[in-house]
């Protein structure tokens, strides 16, 4: 968690929503496009309020399905505007086609994204499994603990997507209901901070630009394709130092500095669990009660899924002796979740790997007490006095 | 314009490598089509008569490729790297006309 | 103004069992009577008194009457945990009509207290919702009456954010009325009245509840 210098006192209590919404006002975007849906509905519903107060100078554009709205977004930014719209679950579903057109076109989009469960059966709550389903898609993912990430997160993503060597775009997630509707301190910068930290943003073909007419999206069979996802590659190779670079610049105007991951008491831990998003709060609250009994407990909160930071996860983990790995979703290959794939992949190289487990935890929303990251950890202490990982694979907080 | 961003705005040649041409499938210029030539692609031309023309333009209305060559206002002929010899021209010019012949390519 | 603090000390809590690191709240309403509102006017109104918050509803199917719970976690340092609380150190109720389907008391720790609006005593409350947990405290005011008197409409919240204040000994009168006003200020800038009548409740709530 990035850690406030200020008083609570200077901050304000909103909603996750309401702190992303807040962010967009300062970003103050050329064209939003949206759809409503529940947990997100919200962060544009208050943009709109925004925008009927003539607090932006945006072109608002109502439309009648996700699909429709990422499809304006990426008409508007083609034609030179920053654009940006939110979603979340289904609607995240239902702009699948639409996310590769944006990214493979390098549109510098950035979206908001509250994590919800994909139906069926049907469920509004709160686990990845909707933007781990977008994790292909050529996007950056950058994910966010609490409303003061989300807000910090989406400021960020605008430098991020429009960087002169990236032209990719951002999807930044906070976690459904738990973040979206909770409401929490957040210090927020001035409107002319944030407006001078973003820049005005400076299209690179903008097909309004008459004098230099430009074509985009055209066909591009055996000839080409594969060059521009090899480009795509390239960028996404690019991502992490300018990810950490605006970062760098970030805490400079805020006092809050991020990474592409969080390293909490990890220096010398000998168990650690690694962790995205919102149960990472109640993870730290864990290790700290596990420090207070000597217990060398560690967590790792992964903020930047995509591009994957597989190196620089590796350096961090080489020396802790057992990991749990925490999916808030089921990639359904019946070898655990994404995060849990892509890491032991990570760790593969190193000469001395920690031993890895897997645990499925949140699904639907459902609750992760204290005391059940108190049971990851003891099986972690179990596994380091065994030596054995044991099953691969568990759930936590599922009935059987 | 940053350096970065001028180097995406060279033209795309045939075979480069994928440093070389701007991202994101984007074609940095106006007009593209004019040096892609489609005659190629035709079995029958139209052949076309000035002294039966009577320039009612209906040919350079309908033509699909802007293989019409116009000037001055007025029919000048056909350009066949552009006519792909869908035989458009010749069915729209008025029957009591038939300025344009479509003849088989190998003749 | 000197108001007799009505909540045990704060040393004294620490020892309860329950996490002493923050004051976890429960409110319980119907859907429609501003259960929801409240907690996050509780959020509101200590974050602008310098603490730091977190207010939030148990979302299911919202429908008006039907059983509504929220929660806030209230803190000197920031707050790190993001899962549900069980276990609250004070639970405040908006309609006492509820008991035939909620346990208002389930999970509270040793030394906890229990709000009720209701026109009743602590003792009557306590004999007619049968709640037999002596550790337990019991406290009452007839928030919906002050509500009618000052806002003019029977809406409990505001009025219960003044007696739970005093019942948890979280804000003193002074800044919680100055951060009230300063809240409603800013969402009924053209409505005075408004303002005047909330920060009224809020005040009579604060020094008219009563203890066991």
């Amino acid at each position: 968690m990035a850690v406030n210098k200020q008083s609570a006192a200077e901050s304000q209590a909103m909603t996750g929503n309401e702190a992303l919404a807040e962010a967009m006002r300062q970003i103050n975007p050329d064209v939003v496009a949206a759809y409503p849906i529940t947990p997100a509905t919200e962060i544009v519903q208050i943009f709109s309020s925004f925008h009927a107060d003539g607090l932006v100078d945006t072109e608002l554009v109502l439309v009648e399905s996700e699909h429709s709205a990422m499809s304006a977004v990426i008409g508007a930014s083609a034609a030179g505007a920053r654009a940006m719209t939110a979603t979340s679950s289904q609607g995240l579903a239902l702009m699948h086609e639409m996310l590769y057109i944006a990214s493979g076109s390098r549109y510098p989009i950035v979206m908001p994204v509250v994590n919800r469960a994909l139906s069926a059966p049907l469920n509004i709550h709160c686990d990845h499994s909707d933007t781990m389903g977008s994790r292909d898609a050529g996007w950056v993912q950058i994910y966010s603990e609490n409303a003061q990430e989300g807000y910090d997160n989406v400021i960020q993503a605008i430098r991020i997507a429009e960087h002169n060597e990236v032209q990719v775009p951002v999807m930044v997630m906070i976690d459904g209901f738990i973040i979206s509707h909770g409401m929490e301190n957040v210090f927020t910068l001035d409107d002319q901070t944030v407006r001078s930290f973003i820049g005005p943003f400076k299209p690179r073909f903008p097909l309004l630009d008459v004098d230099n007419p430009v074509s985009v999206g055209p066909v591009d069979f055996t000839d080409f394709y594969f060059e521009h996802k090899r480009q795509h590659h390239e960028a996404m190779v690019k991502v992490k130092p300018v990810i950490l670079e605006i970062a760098e610049e970030y805490a400079k105007i805020s006092g809050r500095k991020y990474g592409l991951f969080e390293e909490y008491m990890l220096d010398d831990a000998e168990v650690a669990v690694v962790v995205i998003s919102s149960a990472a709060g109640t993870t730290r609250y864990v290790v700290d009660k596990l420090r207070r009994a000597g217990v060398k407990a560690g967590m790792l909160k992964l903020r930047v899924f995509r591009p994957f930071p597989a190196e620089e996860l590796a350096e961090a983990l080489q020396h802790v002796k057992a990991i749990a790995v925490m999916d808030r979703a089921d990639s359904l290959s019946a070898q655990g979740g994404p995060l849990f794939a892509e890491l032991r992949s990570a760790l593969f190289d190193l000469p001395k790997r920690p031993l890895t487990t897997n645990y499925i935890y949140g699904l639907g929303g459902r609750d992760v007490p204290v005391a059940d990251i108190e049971s990851v950890f003891n099986d972690l202490l179990t596994t380091v006095s065994t030596g054995v990982a044991g099953p691969k694979v568990r759930f936590l907080g599922v009935r059987e | 314009m940053s350096a970065e961003i001028k180097q995406q705005s060279m033209p795309i040649k045939a075979g480069a490598g994928w440093k070389e041409i701007p991202w994101g499938g984007v074609i940095p210029q106006g007009g593209t089509a004019r040096a892609f030539n489609v005659g190629g692609w035709r079995s029958e031309k139209p052949v076309w008569n000035r002294e039966k023309c009577i320039n009612c333009m209906m040919c350079w209305l309908y033509c699909p490729d802007m293989a019409i060559m116009v000037e001055d206002g007025k029919v000048a002929g056909v350009d066949y790297d552009h006519c792909k010899g869908c035989g458009i021209c010749s069915s729209v010019c008025p029957p009591r006309v038939k300025a344009f012949e479509m003849v088989p390519e190998h003749e | 103004m000197t108001v007799q603090p009505l909540t045990v000390e704060r040393e004294e809590l620490a020892t309860s069992g329950a996490s002493s690191e923050f004051i976890e709240i429960r409110w319980h309403g119907r859907g429609g009577q501003g259960a929801k509102t409240a907690a996050l006017l509780m959020g509101e109104a200590a974050s602008g008194a310098g603490k730091y918050v977190q207010a939030f509803p148990e979302y299911g199917p919202e429908r008006m009457g039907a059983p509504v719970v929220a929660y806030n976690r209230i803190s000197d340092g920031p707050i790190m945990l993001h899962c549900g609380i069980e276990n609250p150190r004070f639970v405040a109720v908006l309609d006492i009509s509820l008991a035939n389907q909620v346990d208002f008391a389930a999970g509270i720790p040793e030394g906890g207290a229990l709000l009720l609006n209701t026109s009743l005593t602590p003792a009557q409350a306590r004999e007619k919702l049968n709640i037999t947990n002596k550790s337990i405290r019991v406290y009452t005011v007839d928030a919906s009456l002050i509500s009618k008197e000052t806002i003019g409409l029977p809406i409990p919240n505001t009025p219960m954010l003044g007696a739970l204040n005093r019942v948890a000994g979280l804000l003193e009168l002074e800044p919680l009325l100055a951060s009230v006003r300063s809240k409603l200020q800013k969402k009924f800038r053209n409505k005075p009245e408004v303002i005047d009548g909330n920060v009224e409740a809020v005040k009579r709530a604060y020094l008219e509840v009563q203890g066991e």
